[in-house]
C-alpha cells in the first residue's frame, strides 16, 4: 500500500475538462426487493427521455430491500423530476442525491490488455501502482481488476491503453452518503413523495 | 376457512365494496368467472374489453369509487391498454384484472399469453403478478387502496390461472404493508402562509381549476373560496363542473377551444392559482408564451407535478380539499389582512368586458337550413334536467358539448382528456349510467366516434342500461377536417365518411335502441322529447350537422394564447 495512485485534478472529473462528468448526478434507490422492480425503473427512464449513465443493482443487508446506485447525466432542473417521477414508483422507498463531495463513490474494473513478454512487467507495474490485481495470465494477455473511485478508474483505464485493450468492463459505481461526524453534516437530498 | 384463488379473488373484490364489474370471459380467468354466478356482485358483460375499461371509468367518474373490469389474458389485456392509458392520464381508479397463463407457462408463448404487467407498466399507477393464492386478499386490498389515494389511477392485477385454481386459508388484511407509498394529503403551513400573502397582494388573480379539484370532491371548498377572496375562476376541460357555470366569477373553459375571457384572463393575470391542474399543453398553448405576467401557487397530490412544466413561486403539495379548507382557514383566522388585501375590482369589470365583448358565438341560419351542432348541444341542455351527466367522445363535439352545456354540478361531465380517446363516449356513459341509475345520461358522440366502440350499445340494451346517445353526425372525422381546412389548405386527406353508411338509425335498431333521425332544427327539440320519454331502452338520436361547421375559438397550436382566432372571420390579436 505504500504507493498507490490517488486521483488529483488532472482526472477526467477536471471541470475544465469537456467530457460531460461535471453533470453525472448520483442517485442511491432504496428499493423494495421485488420482481419487475428494475424493469419499473429502466421504463420510466426510457419513456421520459432520461439517459442511464451507469446503474448497479445489488441486495442490501435487509433482504427486503436493494439499492439501487444510478447515475444520471443532467441538469438540476430535469433531476428532480426525475427523482419525483421516481418516489411515483410504488416499490421505491427512498432516493437520495449523493453528492460526489459528500459521499464515498467505489467501482469495479475488469480489462484483459495485451501483455507480451516485453509488456508485461509494465503491465504489472501499473497494477500495483492503482492496488490492482491480475485474475487470469495467458500468453500474451493479462486480465487485470481494480476498484475504486471512478475517476481513479478512468485514469487507469487510460493508461492501460497504450497496451491495447482487448476488452474492458465497468459495474458502474456504487455509493454511500459519508458518515456524519461531528464536524461534518451531510445534507439530505430529496423528500418523500406520494 | 379454504378458498380456492378463484373464491378468494371474488370474496376480496366483495370486501372492497365492489357492486358492479364489467367484463368479458375466455380461457386464462374462466375459474375466476365460477364463483361471479355465487357473488352479489353484478356482473355486466361487453362486447369488447375496451368497453370493459371504459365503462370502469365512467363508473368511477359519475361516483368517485373505483370502477373494476375484469378480462382475460392476451388479447383482452392488451384491448384494455386504451382504457387504462385514458385513466392514467385523466387520474381515473379503476382496478383491472387480466387473466394469465399457469405461472409455470409464462414466459414461454404459451396461447393467449402477453406480458400483461410489462406491457401496463407505463399506463398504470402500479400492477401486480400474483404468483401465490395466498397474497390474492393482501395484493387486492393494496390494489384499491393504490389506485383511489394521492393522485387516483388505474391498476392492474395479472392473475394466472393456477393461482385461481390453486387453495388457500381465507384472511383479510387489517392493514396494507406499503413502505414506498406514504402520498402526502396535507399542504405545508408555511406553502398555505405563503400562498394568502400571494393572494392578497394580487390585483389580476385567476383560480386555475384542474381535474384535481373533482378527484378531491372539493368543489364546496372552492365555492367558499371563491365567495371568500372574489376571485374569477377558469374551469378546464377535466374541471367543467366544478364551480357552477351560471356563477358571475366563472369564465368557464380555458385553452385551445376555451373561450375569449378564459384564454385572455389567465394570459393577462398576474397570479394563476392552478388548483389541481397540471399545465397541459391544451391549455397553454406555447408553454413560453403563457401568462407570461402570472406569478404561480401550484397546488397538486402528486409532486411531480410542480415544477414539471411551469415553475410555481408556492408549490404545495397536498390534497386540494385540504389545502383549500387550510387557505381558508388561514384567510379568516386574520380579518386585518383579510380588508388590506389587494383591491381586484378593476379585473372584475375587465373580466366582464370581455365576457360581454367576445361571447361563444354560432349561426344557425333557419330552422329549415342546414343544423349546427352547437343549436343541438343547446336544445339538448335546455331540454334536460341540470344534473343531467353528459358523457363525450373526442373531437369536435366534444368542444361543443363543453362549450355550450352549462354545466352547474360537479361529475355532471364525463369525457377523455388527456389521452384523447375516440369512441369513450358510449362506453363511458354506460358506466355512467350504471353508477348513477336515477340520472338522465346523454352520450354526446361524433360519427367518427361512434363507429369505434357502438357495439356497446348491445351491452346497454341487454342489460337494460337506458342511456341516451346524441349523435352528432357531420360525415368526417370533423376535428382532422378542421385543421386541413385550415393548416393544409383545404387538403382533405382520408377524413370522410358518409353521412349513410352505415345507416346509423338502422344500425342503432339492430342493437336493440329505439332510434330516429333529425336532419333540420325544428325537428331537434321534438326529437329529444320523445328520447326522454324513452326508458327501457337505449335512445341514438343521429343529427345530420353542417359538415363545414368548426370550433371557435381557437388557439392554433404551438402559438401563444394571445393568437386566438375567435371565429372564421378570422385572426384577432389580444
Amino acid at each position: 500500500m505504500s504507493i498507490s495512485y490517488i486521483p488529483g485534478n488532472g482526472s477526467l472529473s477536471d471541470p475544465s475538462d469537456n467530457s460531460g462528468i461535471i453533470h453525472h448526478h448520483v442517485l442511491s434507490v432504496l428499493v423494495e426487493n421485488r420482481a419487475g422492480v428494475l424493469a419499473r425503473i429502466a421504463q420510466l427512464f426510457s419513456r421520459r427521455g432520461y439517459n442511464i449513465f451507469s446503474l448497479a443493482v445489488a441486495p442490501t443487508d435487509d433482504s427486503r430491500f436493494s439499492r439501487i446506485t444510478i447515475v444520471v447525466d443532467v441538469d438540476s432542473a430535469p433531476l428532480e423530476q426525475i427523482t419525483k417521477q421516481l418516489h411515483k414508483l410504488i416499490n421505491v422507498i427512498k432516493i437520495s442525491e449523493l453528492d460526489p463531495a459528500e459521499s464515498v463513490e467505489c467501482e469495479l474494473l475488469a480489462a484483459t490488455v495485451n501483455a507480451d513478454i516485453s509488456a508485461r512487467g509494465h503491465v504489472m507495474e501499473l497494477v500495483a501502482l492503482f492496488d490492482g490485481k491480475i485474475i487470469d495470465v495467458g500468453t500474451d494477455k493479462l486480465t487485470v481488476l481494480a476498484t475504486g473511485e471512478p475517476s481513479k478508474l478512468d485514469d487507469f483505464s487510460e493508461l492501460l491503453s497504450s497496451f491495447g485493450i482487448v476488452e474492458l468492463q465497468r459495474t458502474g459505481r456504487v455509493a454511500l452518503a459519508k458518515l456524519e461526524r461531528q464536524s461534518n453534516k451531510f445534507k439530505n437530498t430529496t423528500g418523500r413523495a406520494g | 376457512m379454504k378458498l380456492t384463488g378463484a373464491q378468494a379473488l371474488i370474496k376480496s373484490l366483495e370486501m372492497q365494496g365492489v357492486e358492479v364489474m364489467f367484463g368479458l370471459p375466455g380461457g386464462a380467468i374462466l375459474p375466476v368467472y365460477d364463483p361471479i354466478i355465487d357473488s352479489p356482485i353484478r356482473h355486466i358483460l361487453v362486447r369488447h374489453e375496451q368497453g370493459a375499461g371504459h365503462m370502469a371509468e365512467g363508473y368511477a367518474h359519475a361516483t368517485g369509487r373505483p370502477g373494476v373490469a375484469m378480462v382475460t389474458s392476451g388479447p383482452a389485456a392488451t384491448n384494455i391498454v386504451t382504457p387504462l392509458a385514458d385513466a392514467y392520464m385523466d387520474s381515473i381508479p379503476i382496478v383491472v384484472i387480466t387473466g394469465q397463463v399457469a405461472t409455470g407457462s409464462i414466459g414461454t408463448d404459451a396461447f393467449q399469453e402477453a406480458d400483461t404487467t410489462g406491457i401496463t407498466m407505463s399506463v398504470t399507477k402500479h400492477n401486480w403478478l400474483v404468483t401465490n393464492a395466498n397474497d390474492i386478499p393482501n395484493v387486492v386490498a393494496e390494489a384499491f387502496h393504490v389506485a383511489t389515494t394521492g393522485r387516483p389511477g388505474p391498476v392492474l392485477i395479472d392473475f394466472p390461472k393456477d393461482v385461481a385454481n390453486a387453495t388457500m386459508d381465507w384472511y383479510w388484511p387489517t392493514s396494507i404493508d406499503l413502505p414506498g407509498y406514504k402520498p402526502n394529503t396535507r399542504g405545508h403551513s408555511k406553502m398555505i402562509a405563503a400562498a394568502v400573502k400571494m393572494l392578497f397582494e394580487s390585483t389580476k388573480p385567476v383560480f386555475y381549476v384542474g381535474g384535481g379539484v373533482l378527484k378531491a370532491r372539493g368543489s364546496e371548498a372552492l365555492a367558499e373560496l371563491v365567495e371568500l377572496t372574489g376571485i374569477p375562476v377558469v374551469t378546464t376541460l377535466m374541471a367543467r363542473g366544478a364551480f357552477p357555470d351560471d356563477h358571475p366569477l366563472c369564465l368557464g373553459m380555458p385553452g385551445m377551444h376555451g373561450n375569449y375571457t378564459a384564454v385572455t384572463s389567465m394570459q393577462q393575470a398576474d397570479l394563476l392559482v392552478a388548483l389541481g391542474s397540471r399545465f397541459d399543453d391544451r391549455v397553454t398553448g406555447k408553454l413560453d408564451g403563457f401568462a407570461p405576467n402570472a406569478k404561480i401557487i401550484h397546488v397538486d397530490i402528486d409532486p411531480a407535478e410542480l415544477g414539471k412544466l411551469r415553475r410555481p413561486d408556492v408549490p404545495i403539495v397536498g390534497d386540494c380539499r385540504s389545502v383549500m379548507e387550510d387557505i381558508i382557514r388561514s384567510i379568516k383566522a386574520d380579518p386585518q389582512a383579510y380588508n388590506q388585501r389587494a383591491d381586484i375590482s378593476d379585473w372584475i369589470v375587465t373580466v366582464k368586458q370581455w365576457q360581454e365583448k367576445y361571447p361563444l358565438k354560432y349561426d344557425q341560419p333557419s330552422l329549415t337550413g342546414v343544423l349546427k351542432p352547437q343549436y343541438v348541444i343547446e336544445k339538448l341542455r335546455d331540454a334536460n334536467p341540470s344534473d343531467t351527466i353528459v358523457v363525450s367522445g373526442v373531437g369536435q363535439h366534444q368542444m361543443w358539448a363543453s362549450q355550450y352545456w352549462k354545466f352547474n354540478h360537479p361529475y355532471t361531465w364525463i369525457n377523455s382528456g388527456g389521452l384523447g380517446t375516440m369512441g369513450f363516449a358510449i362506453p363511458a356513459a354506460i358506466g355512467a349510467k350504471v353508477g348513477k341509475p336515477d340520472r338522465v345520461v346523454w352520450a354526446v358522440d361524433g360519427d367518427g366516434c361512434f363507429q369505434m366502440t357502438a357495439q356497446e350499445l348491445v351491452t346497454a340494451s341487454m342489460e337494460q342500461i337506458p342511456i341516451k346517445v346524441a349523435l352528432l353526425n357531420n360525415s368526417y372525422l370533423g376535428m382532422v377536417r378542421q385543421w386541413q381546412e385550415l393548416f393544409y389548405g383545404e387538403r382533405y386527406s382520408e377524413v370522410y365518411l358518409s353521412p349513410d353508411l352505415p345507416d346509423y338509425v338502422k344500425w342503432s335498431e339492430a342493437m336493440g335502441c329505439a332510434s330516429f333521425r333529425v336532419e333540420s332544427a325544428e325537428e331537434v327539440g321534438p326529437a329529444i322529447e320523445k328520447a326522454n320519454e324513452i326508458n327501457d331502452r337505449p335512445v341514438v338520436i343521429e343529427f345530420r350537422t353542417d359538415s363545414s361547421e368548426k370550433v371557435f375559438p381557437m388557439v392554433p397550436a404551438g402559438v401563444s394564447n394571445d393568437n386566438i382566432i375567435l371565429g372564421p372571420e378570422g385572426l384577432v390579436k389580444t
